[in-house]
């Protein structure tokens, strides 16, 4: 594989010099190391989580009382889109694509991904493609058709303006971006794993990658499947969604759910797996019911494909479609089931410390299974049909996509964070910040329930002041400012403990996976000596080999310390160097997705762009000759 | 900590856990992501069968003896690029690079026929934008060959290798790795033709459907 000292090997000429080194600009553009990446993509989608939550903040605004007029029926359309948009596609996934990034080269022993130019292409990928969806607000508006863009709403005819256009444009190039990591992370796992990391004695978090990345690279591709059916549709004019010329909205249904489940589990099962890893480290017992946990995961990925038809209960596709969903539907609550019920005896006889990464491990279990009820209540497709297009759903989905993604997410921060940035974050704030958002998040999402069980349509602008609707909206808009409050605290919290940093040691946590082996921040080349692993949580038997032995936990002496680098001679690493490939493939792409909708020379610059930088990175060592010791 | 003085290459073959090439792995995932691309297409198409409102329908369109022609040269094609890693694995470095030269040209012969059809079927009226039939043939006609297309690139670049001496025995594998995705390509075209052009050929005006006058 490797092409260093080709006599005649032909390479692209340079128009700027390789960037080398750690420090500066060009060390994060040209970066391969994935724990840059990680961090980026951290950074960026942590940005649009921000955005995301004033967009549902205005609406909360709007729907705080009857009959309000603060935003036009207009932009509430394009802020619903974009809220759900960006949270699928530019918060959650991305967040848990940085979890991905930092933490599994650490934990199967490896000094990086697979492929760490195609993982910078990822990053480069996102990041513009999530600017060019949002580029259409001052283009004359944004994306209106609501998240999943049904037909015939989405079509030229009904939705003129370029806003749909965008929409599914950017979710291609999205698209690419996912199935980019995807495959990474698949190759990753399956062969950078250190001596001795079988299957069976990966972290639970790495296992929920690999599942996870499995769903991205085969559910994406039927996203951009009806992405770019829904562009042909409207820039070209073709007939795939056309009712006059015989086109079926409903299969734009079909296919979108058929991605669309997939993606839901695309969501969570990151966080599944980020709980996984911090239950067992603060109740000092191993998982209880490891291969339990792996396996359901597993099943719900299996599962997750055959049953997206309960997205479509009332479109009338039949009472055998309809019970066969029901079926399916209810069907895949037991893995789920399976999970909750092992995290729970993980906890029992635990000697628990409640710092505020545990608090969001448990409230992600009690919040997450008020969600996973709720959607076994719509599985029954009778009373799905009273629940359709109701605040119920709402009410549903953001339990388990906040209640469980987000709270998930908020704990890895703060379980992580000490071991990429070396030092702590505030716990006492991390309390502070964890009550106010389980408070806020049940106050503005637990009156849902009742408003949708009531009536109340979604994506409504306003209501009639008799409907009776009032108090629980003002009570949910109150809730939707004491969750911004949550996050306001986090990024203070976050400020101050950088400026008064409580240094972290390699394993603060007492913890049980091979990151926490190293010290913290790791170091670029993460592991001096790759390890050789002989369990399941290699790292808490390495400290504690009696345990093995039925020892009991009184005698707890850490055996084996963190280990030292400072004596590492680092020239005898060799990490691929830095390339600036990735970032022009990235740009490329984006400038050519512009372009389809505007002028074809943009898309000629784009894919020149794209093609030149695809032959460079080719054609560039993966280490420039003159870093050689031979 | 006397192990870290041995220099590792992060990524080196020789340490992976499978003894599979990492390149090999992200083709064989790659694939697997394609046939949800592909299937995604195939399906729209199969649904729709039938459904267009106007012709030009498929009975007034394909020219099954032609595209037959075409076919036959793309699935030897996948003859030729087994023969061509067959050569460069002994060091026959004359012959991987005829077949892998003839490989090229047999994907060439393929486009030329596509570029063909395209055009033929425009000259008679029949669009992406005319019917379902159009819409749906099209995109998936074309992604198809635009996979060829780029299957072709990369197989130029590698002769380019065989010539410069970048690609001997030793990296096989990488020639490897582009028949992976060549043969895929084949058989996704074996899905294509049989259910695009034999099966569908003989769709005359389906029920409700107003017939067509050939425009030229």
């Amino acid at each position: 594989m490797s092409v260093i000292n080709k006599p005649k090997q032909f390479q692209l000429p340079r128009i700027f010099p390789r960037p080398t080194g750690h420090y500066g600009i060009w060390a994060w553009l040209g970066t391969v190391d994935h724990k840059k990446i990680g961090i980026m993509y951290g950074i960026v989608s942590f940005f649009w989580f921000l955005i995301g939550g004033i967009e549902a903040l205005l609406l909360r605004v709007q729907l705080s009382h009857a009959e309000a007029s603060m935003i036009s029926p207009e932009v509430y359309n394009q802020l619903f889109t974009m809220h759900g948009t960006t949270m699928v596609f530019l918060v959650v996934m991305p967040l848990s694509a940085a979890f991905f990034n930092l933490l599994v080269p650490l934990q199967i022993g490896a000094r990086d991904v697979a492929f760490p130019r195609l993982n910078a292409l990822s990053l480069w990928v996102f990041i513009f493609g999530s600017i060019l969806m949002n580029i259409s607000w001052f283009t004359g508006g944004a994306p209106n058709g609501g998240w999943f863009g049904y037909p015939p709403n989405s079509t030229i005819n009904f939705n003129p303006g370029e806003g749909m256009t965008y929409w599914v444009v950017g979710l291609n190039v999205l698209g690419v971006a996912s199935i980019a990591a995807g495959l990474n992370f698949i190759v990753t796992i399956i062969n950078l794993r250190a001596p001795g990391m079988t299957m069976m004695r990966m972290p639970v978090f790495t296992w929920m990658t690999f599942i996870t990345s499995i769903l991205i690279v085969l559910a994406l591709p039927i996203l951009g499947v009806a992405g770019i059916q829904l562009t042909a549709d409207r820039i070209y004019g073709t007939n795939f969604f056309n009712s006059e010329a015989g086109g079926d909205p409903v299969f734009w249904q079909h296919i979108f759910w058929l991605f669309g489940h997939p993606e839901v589990y695309i969501l969570i099962l990151p966080a599944m797996g980020i709980v996984s890893e911090i239950l067992p480290t603060f109740s000092r017992k191993p998982l209880f019911g490891y291969s339990a946990i792996v396996f359901s995961g597993a099943l719900i990925g299996f599962m997750g494909w055959f049953v997206w038809s309960h997205h479509m209960f009332t479109v009338g596709l039949g009472p055998a479609a309809n019970t066969a969903f029901t079926i399916s539907t209810m069907f895949i609550a037991v893995p789920t089931g399976v999970k909750i019920f092992n995290w729970m005896a993980t906890l029992w006889g635990g000697s628990i410390r409640l710092t505020t990464s545990m608090l969001f491990a448990i409230g992600f279990i009690a919040m997450f299974t008020i969600g996973g009820l709720s959607g076994v209540t719509h599985a029954v497709s009778p009373s799905d049909a009273q629940q359709q297009d109701t605040y119920y759903i709402v009410a549903h989905f953001h339990y388990v996509l906040f209640g469980g993604a987000i709270f998930g997410i908020f704990g890895g921060i703060y379980f992580w964070w000490p071991k990429f940035f070396g030092y702590f974050l505030n716990d006492k704030m991390g309390k502070i910040n964890f009550v106010l958002m389980m408070i806020g998040f049940n106050l503005q999402f637990a009156p849902m329930h009742w408003l949708g069980l009531d009536g109340m349509p979604r994506r409504i602008y306003t209501y009639a002041e008799n409907m009776g609707w009032e108090g629980s909206n003002i009570a949910a808009t109150l809730g939707g400012f004491l969750i911004a409050l949550s996050v306001l605290v986090f990024m203070i919290n976050v400020f101050l403990s950088r400026r008064n940093k409580i240094v972290a040691p390699g394993d603060p946590w007492d913890g049980r996976t091979l990151e926490w082996s190293i010290s913290s921040p790791p170091p670029h080349y993460n592991f001096a000596k790759v390890p050789e692993v002989n369990h399941i949580d290699d790292w808490w038997y390495k400290k504690y080999p009696s345990l093995l032995e039925g020892a009991p936990k009184e005698v707890l002496t850490p055996k084996v310390k963190v280990e030292d680098t400072s004596k590492v001679d680092e020239s005898k690493i060799h990490l691929p160097d830095l390339s600036y490939y990735p970032l022009f493939v990235g740009i490329g792409l984006s400038i050519a997705a512009l372009g389809l909708m505007y002028t074809y020379a943009l898309v000629t610059i784009g894919l020149f762009l794209v093609f030149w930088g695809s032959i460079g990175w080719s054609t560039e060592p993966v280490n420039d000759p003159h870093d050689e010791h031979h | 900590m006397s192990d870290s003085n041995v220099t590792i290459h992060h990524g080196e073959e020789i340490n992976n856990s499978t003894g599979v090439s990492n390149k090999k792995l992200l083709m064989w995932a790659f694939l697997g992501s394609d046939v949800m691309f592909f299937g995604t297409f195939i399906a729209t198409f199969m649904g729709y069968r039938n459904k267009s409102l106007n012709g030009p329908y498929p009975s007034d369109t394909l020219d099954i003896p032609i595209t037959t022609v075409s076919t036959f040269v793309l699935l030897m094609s996948s003859l030729g690029i087994v023969l061509a890693l067959h050569y460069l694995k002994e060091s026959k470095m004359g012959l991987a690079k005829l077949w892998l030269f003839a490989v090229i040209l047999m994907g060439l012969t393929f486009m030329g026929f596509q570029v063909y059809e395209f055009s033929h079927f425009a000259h008679i009226g029949m669009t992406p934008q005319v019917n379902l039939f159009g819409s749906t043939f099209f995109t998936l006609t074309s992604l198809h060959g635009a996979h060829v297309s780029l299957g072709i690139l990369w197989l130029g670049f590698l002769l380019y290798n065989e010539f410069n001496g970048n690609l001997t025995s030793k990296n096989a594998v990488d020639l490897e790795i582009a028949g992976l995705y060549w043969h895929f390509v084949d058989i996704v075209w074996i899905v294509i033709f049989a259910l695009l052009y034999l099966i569908t050929a003989g769709d005359g005006v389906p029920p409700g459907g107003i017939p067509w006058e050939a425009v030229h």
